[in-house]
């Protein structure tokens, strides 16, 4: 017999049951939508922190202070937090010579900044000029801080675009005096903004690192009596010359903090492809966690459907006998009920997949997350239910099938 | 053309033996109106399953149309069932939602006939039961009477070598009954079909030219009836 008789076979027997069958797909068509769903905002996602930090400038390296771990039986349980200071930039400063660009240390920490009756928290970020190179940073009005406000502690500072809005609203910021943690700072610039991306310096202010110590950060700022930092960054000049430049520092800094070989050491030389790559395997993590969540609604769909197709095929045993009794194989009963469980659920995946591609259109829409729709997702979204339909329907099918002729007919 | 052979059918049913069957012999020619008669549970299903191919006997000898039918696997016998037996219930067994025409070429899609002739044969054969106009109705548009015409024409749309009716006018009243008779005698009359009857009803019994009488898995009597009741004639005697 066809494929195509028993396709309408079961094409007929589905909408006999019409409110069963949608009720039976649901399962699956909630499993696929949220797979694809899921997939399209976490590939986005993945997409848009690869650009943004690729948008940093991909020939930084950032120096951050690591973790120090002490040895001995207690490993692992007396761990303490490294710091990094001045100290360590005016080293790197004048240890490292070729392909160097520019080498700058940021100290940052919040603040309470206020303008009038405008009060709040905001991200307060110690920088030099060559700062806004490094992070290629554009100024829209105004200017960026100068090596000379450094020299001179003065009290200036440069706004993100957000805080900008957010502090004079639609006054122009610039020779506007306002308050961080109570000390007054005059605007001299303010940057573009560079929109909701990781790393954007929208929700920043960045003030004179000097000023900084002299004038706002007091003792935290300081340990040991030494000047701390939050971060060196170093541009290199040459791509190719990266991985140079960060051994170069590696070695001083380890120099300079006296570690032996055998000590981790208690920094971390992070380039931007570093950065990527962990920020990549976490989102894909989380992406294939929350897919195995949506794999076992799937799961649970496909249950769903094997235990109306057993119902279906009890109440259905008179028609499986009648079929018989006119000439129907075993191999034929067993084919129309596979067809009519696969059928319900590439049915359901197809349904799931325009859902799953609908709110991830959504989410691009609404402006949250620009998600990004694979042919690979999809393929996978639509294999799986296939897949489910097979392995759900085979048991109901062969009950079917397996049915004795004159019992089915006889079945009340 | 049936040839049957001391056959006997034991079922389990948990620790006893029910011999439905216990060594039924006899032989039907071509062309034959017969009837198996006996009370419920005397094994005349039993012995309808085994001659429909439905199921295989425990012991003894079937054979249909020279074929022995024990050695044939199950898709063997579902083959057999397609192409040399038409089925008819006392419930007619219609599929519901499913037009007259599709449910009487329901045998022709299992013996992979293509779909042209498919719907040709199955015209013909509702026209042979009188139902020509009727192709597009779903059971549940048709009378019992219709209904029970639809299955003889699915029973008869493949020419089986016999029309085997399980009380066919069990589900009937008593004046679609006769018709329903008279339409088996006819197919009788006309084509030569060959008709086994199978009911617990002696009148019904009377309208076939043989009957066997089956109790306890035994054939107790297997007779001829000479004068059998003419559904088409007017009544007078009865």
């Amino acid at each position: 017999m066809l494929f195509s008789e028993n396709f309408k076979i079961a094409l007929r027997a589905l909408r006999a049951n019409k409110m069963r069958s949608v009720l039976t797909i649901l399962g699956i068509v909630i499993g696929v939508a949220t797979v694809v769903a899921l997939l399209a905002i976490g590939n986005g996602a993945t997409a848009s922190i690869t650009s943004s930090i690729q948008s940093g400038g991909s020939n930084l390296l950032t120096i951050s202070p690591g973790r120090q771990q002490q040895m001995g039986p207690m490993a692992g349980q007396s761990r303490q937090v490294s710091h990094m200071y001045y100290a360590d930039y005016q080293l790197l400063e004048r240890g490292l010579k070729t392909n160097i660009t520019a080498i700058v240390p940021v100290y940052q920490a919040s603040y309470s900044v206020k303008f009038g009756d405008e009060s709040f928290t905001s991200n307060v970020i110690g920088v030099m000029e060559a700062h806004k190179d490094v992070r290629s940073f554009t100024v829209a009005e105004g200017r960026f801080i100068s090596d000379g406000d450094n020299k001179a502690q003065a009290l200036v500072a440069v706004l993100g675009g957000t805080v900008a809005h957010d502090l004079f609203g639609d006054l122009s910021p610039l020779d506007k005096t306002f308050s961080i943690n109570g000390v007054k700072f005059q605007v001299v610039g303010v940057l573009e903004s560079k929109g909701a991306s990781l790393g954007s310096p929208d929700d920043s202010i960045f003030i004179p690192i000097e000023t900084g110590y002299k004038k706002l950060y007091g003792e935290t700022a300081l340990y040991n009596n030494k000047k701390t930092v939050n971060n060196i960054l170093i541009s290199v000049d040459d791509t190719a010359a990266m991985d140079t430049v960060s051994a170069q520092a590696t070695y001083l800094l380890r120099r300079s903090h006296e570690l032996k070989p055998s000590e981790e050491a208690d920094f971390n030389v992070m380039s931007q492809a570093d950065t990527l790559s962990t920020l990549n395997s976490v989102t894909q993590t989380l992406t294939i966690f929350l897919g195995a969540i949506a794999g076992i609604s799937l799961l649970v769909g496909g249950i769903g459907i094997m235990n109306i197709m057993l119902v279906s095929v009890t109440e259905r045993t008179k028609e499986i006998g009648l079929r018989k009794a006119v000439g129907a194989t075993r191999n034929q009963i067993l084919t129309q009920f596979l067809i009519e469980t696969v059928t319900l659920s590439l049915l359901g995946g197809i349904i799931g997949i325009l859902l799953g591609v609908g709110i991830a259109l959504a989410f691009s829409v609404s402006g949250l997350i620009s998600s990004v729709i694979t042919a690979d997702a999809i393929l996978m979204a639509f294999f799986f239910a296939l897949s489910i339909g097979v392995f759900f329907g085979l048991y109901p099918a062969m009950r079917a099938a397996s049915l004795h002729p004159m019992v089915a007919l006889r079945y009340e | 053309m049936i040839h049957a052979e001391g056959l006997t059918k034991v079922y389990q049913m948990g620790d006893n033996e029910v011999r439905a069957l216990d060594g039924a012999s006899f032989t039907i020619e071509k062309g034959e109106m017969v009837a198996i008669m006996g009370p419920s549970g005397s094994g005349k299903s039993t012995l309808m399953s085994i001659i429909g191919c439905l199921d295989v006997p425990s012991s003894g000898q079937y054979s249909l149309d020279g074929v022995s039918v024990e050695s044939l696997g199950e898709s063997g016998l579902a083959e057999v069932r397609g192409r040399k037996i038409g089925f008819v219930f006392q419930q007619f067994n219609l599929l519901a939602r499913t037009s007259a025409l599709e449910n009487v070429m329901l045998p022709l899609t299992y013996a992979g006939i293509s779909g042209k002739e498919r719907e040709k044969r199955a015209r013909a054969a509702l026209e042979r039961v009188g139902l020509g106009e009727r192709t597009h109705h779903a059971p549940n548009e048709l009378s019992g009477g219709q209904q029970q015409r639809v299955a003889i024409a699915r029973a008869i749309v493949n020419e089986p070598t016999i029309l085997l009716a399980d009380e066919p006018t069990g589900a009937l009243d008593s004046k679609t009954g006769v018709e329903i008779m008279d339409l088996f005698q006819r197919l009788h009359r006309e084509n030569g079909q060959t008709v086994i009857l199978v009911t617990h009803d002696a009148h019904v019994a009377r309208h076939t030219e043989r009957i066997i009488r089956i109790s306890d898995g035994h054939i107790v009597s297997d007779e001829a009836n000479p004068n059998p009741i003419q559904a088409g004639a007017p009544r007078n005697d009865e």
